[in-house]
């Protein structure tokens, strides 16, 4: 890989001995609360890896990953509503009730089988996202039109979505936190401890599965493609095929993150689909440092966690500080914290304030220095 | 005698009512090198344009290996054996050199063969063959875009090698080098015609001299004239459109 790669892979390193050191240690440090918020943030990660793909690597922002992680959500919550419905009238969902439904919508029966469910996770928002960008990626829409278009498609699934109540119990959503899965209740403390180190485990899997995929020349060719699309064309290469791709496994990763998130906040709803919170995970991944996986995964657990602390002390002022965030990123820091620290920004921060005045790279510099200090 | 690999056939591309080509016809045996010279707009890029099918002729057949390129997609045509280098150096700045050859080498361009496959043996000499061609083999690791111009048009050309294309379409190669590169340009392109067919557009008239090979004017959309540098510049016609109005200009 380049020049810095042993440098890189010594920071990278360092850091996974100290994100899973925390991730062993969290269960018995942190209280159940705070430890399933954790959890949720890592779940989030997820879905961070999936934008970092598409838009880190592959130049492609997409504003509606919402619409894939609240995919991934619903056939979560859609399982674990069947499977714990047998005491309700009619053995179905108990908000049914509420619109008269008596008996099950059609696409509900599929979810009654756990299999069925462990694959459309991922499965379904990765078809759908593929057949999506198949069809926008065929037209050469890209750039602004491209950003625009995933926001307008993922309007249209919410308002859908929030439409339905007697479908899938629209606005209101589909709570799972009071449904049953291998005999517990799923917000039980033992059952959020599992998802917890699912989530854990998830992550790291998703993040092999992310630097195999960008690992090499296919890697290559997604940067290529953000670089130089027509270059790439005219070197014989298809870039539809492989934006269908990326952008199919991107929905997929935001698939699995909605269903972890789901079962750990609780309840999967339209709010999942909401224009906010789709940009931030792009602002995630442009804080922790677009085109670094790891990047993706600090940004989204490290601001997630800043978020709920400062909420917590200083409710309503989290939007100003996330904004404010953004823009230092955007015009200080425009590879990320990840990028920053990579190209030896804190060594030349230190040096800026005067801490460390040793500078490797121009030792005729720190001569001068030292010599205006003694004068 | 063999059929031509390339042959433009009345070719006219209109946009929106303006005429960038008209009715032009171009033939290009195997092994030939050909360059293409012509004033601002005579429309030598649209003419490559055609070629490579980024842009759709209005009229007329471009036939390749006996076989019409209309209405294919640009990708398919590279894959036929049609490389192109562009006016200015497009490499891939973000990937090492070595990393922008291993693109243009890999054999099947399929998104499952770069995937589960490394690269094969015979392509990782080839790619060292490249770096050799172009002395690049020490900048190997080194980012394409912290080349200098002059090493950025190369591994652009070697890249376009690496397609092990039957035709090379190579737009300006000289804009922007210096005279010992220009020359070092013009020996590399010669050495590459005879196995590949070459099309050189530029308007450097001692790099084209120095090719030493049948020159086509354009102008207005349409070939002026065919020969050999020495004929083309004194025909009277040529003299007038392009090369004598540089003189004027000069004066």
């Amino acid at each position: 890989m380049g020049i810095f790669s042993t440098k890189k892979s010594w920071i990278n390193l360092t850091i996974w001995v100290i994100i899973i050191a925390f991730i062993i240690a969290a269960p018995s440090l942190l209280p159940v609360f705070r430890l399933n918020l954790l959890g949720r943030y890592l779940s989030l990660a997820i879905v961070a890896l999936g934008v970092d793909l598409i838009w880190g690597f592959t130049g492609m922002l997409s504003l509606g990953q919402g619409i894939f992680f609240a995919l991934g959500g619903y056939c979560a919550a859609m399982f674990l509503q069947l499977n714990s419905a047998g005491e309700f009238p009619n053995g179905i969902p108990e908000f049914f009730g509420l619109y008269g439904v008596e008996t099950l919508p059609f696409f509900w029966e599929p979810f009654k089988s756990s299999i069925f469910t462990l694959f459309s996770i991922w499965l379904l928002p990765a078809i759908i996202a593929g057949l999506l960008g198949y069809l926008v990626f065929r037209n050469r829409i890209k750039g602004v039109y491209f950003s625009i278009l995933t926001q307008a498609a993922l309007l249209v699934f919410f308002n859908f979505f929030n439409g339905q109540q007697k479908l899938i119990n629209g606005t209101n959503g589909l709570k799972t936190d009071v449904t049953q899965l291998f005999g517990q209740m799923v917000g039980s403390e033992i059952m959020q401890r599992w998802f917890f180190w699912i989530s854990a485990v998830l992550v790291i899997l998703a993040w092999f599965f992310a630097r195999w995929i960008v690992r090499d020349r296919f890697g290559n060719i997604l940067i290529g493609i953000r670089d130089d699309e027509a270059r790439v064309r005219f070197t014989g290469y298809n870039p539809v095929i492989f934006k269908t791709i990326i952008f199919s496994i991107a929905g997929g990763l935001a698939g699995i993150s909605g269903a972890l998130y789901t079962v750990q906040s609780g309840i999967v709803s339209p709010q999942f689909m909401t224009v906010p919170f789709s940009i931030e995970m792009v602002i995630w991944v442009a804080v922790g440092g677009r085109g670094t996986l790891l990047g993706a995964i600090l940004g989204a657990v490290l601001i997630n966690y800043a978020k709920s602390l400062v909420s917590e002390a200083l409710p309503a002022s989290w939007m100003f500080i996330q904004g404010g965030l953004f823009i230092l990123v955007v015009t200080a820091l425009p590879e990320g914290v990840l990028g920053w620290i990579r190209k030896d920004g804190p060594k030349k921060l230190l040096f800026l304030l005067g801490i460390n005045k040793k500078l490797e790279t121009y030792p005729s510099l720190e001569v001068n220095e030292q010599g205006e200090v003694k004068s | 005698m063999t059929s031509p690999l390339l042959e433009l056939k009345q070719i006219s591309v209109s946009f929106e009512g303006f005429l960038a080509l008209r009715d032009l016809n171009l033939v290009l045996n195997q092994g030939d090198l050909r360059a293409v010279i012509g004033p601002n707009g005579a429309g030598k890029t649209t003419f490559l344009d055609v070629i490579t099918g980024k842009v759709a002729p209005t009229k007329g057949d471009v036939i390749f290996k006996e076989k019409s390129l209309i209405g294919q997609k640009e990708f398919r045509i590279a894959r036929k054996g049609i490389g192109r280098k562009f006016q200015s150096p497009r490499i891939f700045e973000n990937l090492s050199v070595q990393e922008n050859l291993a693109l243009a080498v890999s054999r099947p361009k399929t998104p499952l063969s770069l995937l589960m496959k490394s690269l094969k043996v015979k392509h990782l000499d080839q790619i060292k063959h490249l770096m050799s061609i172009v002395n690049l083999q020490s900048k190997a690791n080194i980012r394409a875009g912290a080349l200098s111009h002059g090493q950025k048009q190369w591994l652009e050309i070697a890249m376009l090698v690496g397609q092990d294309p039957d035709l090379l379409l190579v737009d300006e190669p000289v804009a922007g080098l210096t005279d010992e590169e220009t020359d070092l340009t013009a020996d590399l392109l010669k050495s590459l015609a005879g196995d590949h067919t070459v099309l050189v557009i530029d308007h450097d008239m001692e790099f084209i001299r120095r090719l030493d090979c049948p020159v086509s004017v354009l102008h207005q959309g349409h070939v002026l004239k065919e020969g050999s540098m020495s004929d083309i510049q004194k025909d009277p016609l040529v003299i007038e459109v392009y090369l004598g109005k540089t003189d004027e200009e000069e004066q």
